[in-house]
């Protein structure tokens, strides 16, 4: 920053800015909007998991009386949209707003009814029938990849993508290895399950040909660049707005049918559209994740030391490749962040992500990361045992130390610098280590089933335009923008294209200027998730909003900052150098006179001829900067987990959770804290309740909030969290992401307790998640082999 | 053609004449006929809790709650718990531990957070917990929220509110 002084705002407990409007019912959700003349839609979706559409009857659905009007694919000539991607041997699918003469999974939608009431469409949508012709369910991943059965029959397989990496000499170091501890892990579906579900509002504009669409997404301008496209308008009049948004956590981070198919029908019949999916629709078709089959080896010295890693990835990436993420967007993060935080030359993946008739993969916070964690995690414990160490001793004598950054992986990921050694020891302080291995020898002792899970990963966050979550994908996810300005009032507003839902960027990013500025926190007006207020932008995935807008937002900060002082030095006849800007007033050391924002504000903009004119052809209080990371920086944690499972239902109660995480320098450690709470929370869904189920015929059978399971309050232990508050070293500004951190430490560490906890029947946790049942099984298994 | 009912229901004090269509729901209600958008609507089968509201003052979930079953009877929202410049204890708890972060799943837990100060116990963490366990939240991860309705109730009620576990800093370099 350009004053020295210690930064006031940065660091700070800042009340949030948006609290006010959310506390007393006051936000501004999409289906909160409430335009004159809107319309409704309801949709008529697929029951079959794979069927040829034969016929829609719609006679007695048109009957009903305000009803406006009936669509299917026919209706529409926008032509699919195709995620690209450069990698050898990838086949894209094509996304439509209707299903085009087939289904590929059960929820895909096939007809839209649109009426005056959602009532009144849903009273219709029950009047249409649909005949399927049906065909073979690719369900399994591995029978889709073998099948002749084509779920897109443009394609040569069902394989979407396929890749191979390696590094080192794998072979070599398993056939040298003192142990060895090979397994299959299985880690079933999930869905990120916001509270509030999508909702989709395209007002299209008859006299001036101009839509805007308000839309519950986290990507505002992925979505306008998508719909200019699709359908074919010119950018300037494509508006997405992301107004308040209840919670994404990726399941909002893609572009969806209905967003084509309400900004189509809104074109078409010149009135507000609006729809608004019910829990079943988000159930059944917002993108699901986690869905991985890995098969993987780890090779070990008899001191412990990690000689070699391999690992067969199987992703079952749903119906259709995600746009814009593509469907290799999980599957090869696993296979990228599998080696870990650890110090391995030898590592060799295979990934696979297999098309099958099951809702659309996408992202879901920590995308591949959670399952990677999961299996190197439970493989390290695996092998400490064998070797005979304490899973503790087992991390510190292979995490990759201070002295080694940056260290590249055996997948070639890099990692910066990041306290991994620092947060594995912080973490047993901060749970006493010894206290709690105590407290479960104790435990054990009396017949309890007590268990201690340790997990230390590590991300790449904050990622720059050097680093690609998918080579060729249709976006470019490496820069973000910031507009600072100074009204003539002296107001201060920063518009930004990130979309904040629910992790406080109108506060953190606010923070960020008034300390560049020199004024209060409360005073910045953060405006975001609007594509038409920014020249272009993405929005908020990925863990990047902090590094990349923040940065940004220091970069227009100064430069704002210097046209104030400009100016002021000009209306005070001082030098620039001399003033200082704290509260919002301008002061001169050693003088008297001060001035505030707005009385600048007001010479600049309203007072004529207050400026000279040769100062006046650049003079405004405005400053629009650009902010590439380039690689971006590394982020890790250890997770400690203590659990306890009881032995006559096999419920799992996590009794204590324990984060130590480097996160970089913290804006509102508030904030932080709220955000690795919330990604603990969803983590302990993913290891213990939650699971999306489809049977043997892709039937979907997690149909309410009765099937999937989310954790309440009552399923969640007290949270601790410390932080390293510890600068990284090539962010500007010194942040690191950090909001996905929670669901990538705590299935694995949890999954570690539990193993811990069953130690004494020698059962290994390899599947996720452990449900009564599944313990209830191994546990059988375990005493009748026994007996 | 459905026949509509006549209804007066009170809202935050307010008395609505209406007629309305005995399907409806007391969601769409608030939220469509009434214009008071901060009941949300999360599962529309009483699992999630984001619709919680207090009928005459106790809670209910508006999602399984027809209009018509509101008929001559008091209904509380958000909008009637405290405004911007003068929050509810509730709502000022809420905001100094941040207890919320996108706030969809907040009026819900509101209503459920009155309806505890309002039954008069000071509560262990754990009853605060089960107390809470029919509102869901995706994004807090409920350890804000159960330390803003203890700070509330023991305000309230007296004795010893749950005080968290503070962050901590790193044990400074050597």
């Amino acid at each position: 920053m350009q004053n020295d002084a210690r930064p006031k705002h940065i660091g700070s407990r800042a009340q949030r800015l948006e609290d006010p409007r959310l506390l007393t019912g006051a936000g501004g959700f999409v289906d909160d909007i409430q335009l004159a003349h809107s319309l409704h839609v309801a949709l008529v979706r697929s029951d079959h998991a794979h069927a040829r559409i034969l016929a829609v009857d719609v006679d007695a659905a048109g009957d009903v009386p305000g009803v406006v009007g009936i669509y299917t694919a026919d209706d529409f000539t926008a032509k699919p949209l195709h995620a690209t991607s450069r990698m050898k041997g990838y086949q894209s699918t094509g996304l439509t707003a209707l299903a085009n003469g087939k289904v590929r999974y059960v929820g895909e939608a096939v007809a839209a009814v649109v009426a005056e009431s959602r009532y009144i469409a849903e009273d219709a949508a029950n009047l249409i029938n649909v005949s399927y012709a049906p065909l073979p369910d690719l369900v399994d991943p591995r029978a889709a990849a073998a099948s002749d059965v084509l779920l897109h029959e443009r394609h040569v397989s069902n394989v979407l993508v396929s890749r191979k990496f390696a590094r080192g000499d794998v072979a070599e170091a398993m056939a040298s290895a003192a142990i060895r501890v090979k397994e299959s892990f299985r880690f079933h579906r999930k869905t990120p399950l916001a509270i509030e579900n999508r909702s989709y509002l395209a007002d299209f504009n008859k006299g001036k040909q101009a839509l805007t669409l308000y839309s519950s997404t986290q990507v505002p301008g992925v979505i306008r660049d998508a719909l200019a496209e699709v359908l074919e308008m010119p950018g300037h009049s494509v508006r997405v707005v992301a107004p308040d948004v209840g919670g994404g956590f990726g399941g909002k981070a893609s572009l969806y049918p209905e967003e084509i198919l309400v900004s189509l029908l809104s074109r078409t019949l010149g009135q507000p559209v609006k729809w608004t999916s019910d829990r079943l629709e988000d159930l059944l078709t917002t993108s699901q994740a986690f869905d991985e089959t890995v098969d993987a080896e780890l090779a070990v010295d008899k001191e412990g030391r990690l000689l070699g890693l391999k690992a067969e990835i199987l992703g079952d990436v749903g119906a259709y490749s995600i746009y814009p993420w593509t469907a290799a967007l999980e599957p090869m993060q696993v296979a990228g962040f599998l080696p870990g935080p650890y110090q391995l030359a030898n590592y060799q993946a295979e990934v696979v992500a297999v098309a099958t008739n099951k809702t659309p993969a996408g992202p879901y916070r920590g995308v591949g990361r959670p399952a990677a964690a999961f299996v190197l995690e439970r493989l390290i414990d695996m092998a400490a045992a064998k070797v005979g160490l304490d899973p503790v001793e087992m991390r510190r004598r292979n995490l990759v130390q201070p002295d080694q950054f940056p260290y590249r992986t055996g997948s070639g990921i890099v990692w910066d610098q990041s306290g991994f050694t620092d947060c594995l020891e912080l973490a047993c302080q901060g749970v006493d280590y010894p206290a709690l291995q105590a407290e479960r020898n104790a435990a054990r002792r009396a017949g309890r089933w007590f268990g201690i899970g340790v997990a230390s990963y590590a991300e790449l966050t904050g990622i720059g335009s050097r680093m690609s979550a998918a080579p060729g994908m249709p976006i470019n996810t490496g820069t973000e923008t910031a507009t600072v300005e100074i009204d003539a009032s002296g107001a201060v507003r920063a518009t930004f294209g990130v979309a904040s839902h629910g992790q406080g960027l109108e506060t953190t990013l606010a923070q960020i200027v008034a300390d560049e500025l020199g004024v209060q926190v409360g005073k910045v007006q953060v405006i975001h998730g609007d594509s038409a207020a920014v020249t272009h932008s993405t929005g908020t995935y990925a863990s990047r909003s902090t590094v990349l807008a923040g940065g940004a937002a220091h970069l227009s900060g100064q430069a704002v900052r210097a046209k104030v002082l400009e100016a002021a030095a000009y209306l005070l006849e001082a030098d620039a150098d001399d003033l200082d800007i704290e509260d919002g007033i301008i002061s001169e050391q050693g003088a008297n006179k001060t001035l505030s924002l707005a009385e600048v504000g007001r010479a600049v903009y309203s007072e004529m001829g207050r400026f000279p004119l040769e100062m006046r052809a650049e003079l405004d209080l405005r400053a629009t900067k650009f902010y590439d990371p380039e690689f971006g920086t590394t982020t890790s944690a250890t997770h400690i987990a203590a659990v306890e499972i009881d032995p006559e239902t096999f419920i799992v109660t996590v009794k204590r959770f324990l984060v130590a995480e480097d996160c970089g320098r913290l804006i509102n450690p508030m904030i932080v804290d709220g955000q690795v709470h919330g990604g603990i929370v969803q983590g302990i869904g993913a290891a213990l309740f939650e699971e999306v189920v489809h049977d043997q015929n892709g039937q979907a059978l997690s149909a309410s909030l009765v099937d999937y399971v989310s954790p309440s309050a009552a399923e969640t232990p007290k949270l601790e969290v410390l932080h390293l508050d510890t600068a990284a070293l090539g962010t500007l500004g010194g942040y690191r992401g950090m909001g996905e951190g929670g669901t990538i430490g705590a299935p694995a560490a949890i999954a570690n307790a539990i193993s811990d906890a069953l130690s004494h029947l020698n059962i290994n946790i390899t599947e996720l998640p452990a449900t009564p049942e599944r313990i209830y099984r191994l546990v059988t298994a375990a005493i009748e082999g026994d007996a | 053609m459905i026949q509509k009912r006549s209804v007066t229901i009170t809202v935050n004090g307010r008395a609505h004449a209406q007629d309305i269509e005995p399907r409806r729901l007391l969601t769409d209600f608030l939220r469509e006929d009434l214009g008071l958008t901060g009941t949300h609507v999360g599962c529309e089968h009483g699992v999630c809790g984001a619709c919680t509201i207090l009928l005459d003052g106790a809670s209910a979930r508006a999602c399984l709650c027809l209009a018509v079953q509101a008929d001559g009877r008091e209904v509380t929202t958000v909008e009637g718990m405290g405004e911007i410049g003068a929050l509810s204890l509730l709502q000022e708890k809420f905001r100094k531990h941040h207890a919320l972060q996108c706030g969809f799943c907040t009026p819900g837990m509101l209503a459920t957070a009155h309806e505890m100060l309002t039954d008069g116990a000071p509560l262990t963490d754990g009853e605060i917990r089960e107390a809470l366990s029919g509102n869901l939240c995706r994004c807090t991860g409920y350890e804000h929220i159960v330390r803003a309705v203890s700070e509330a109730l023991h305000e309230r009620l007296g004795g010893q509110a749950i005080t968290g576990p503070v962050t901590g800093r790193a044990l400074d370099a050597e």
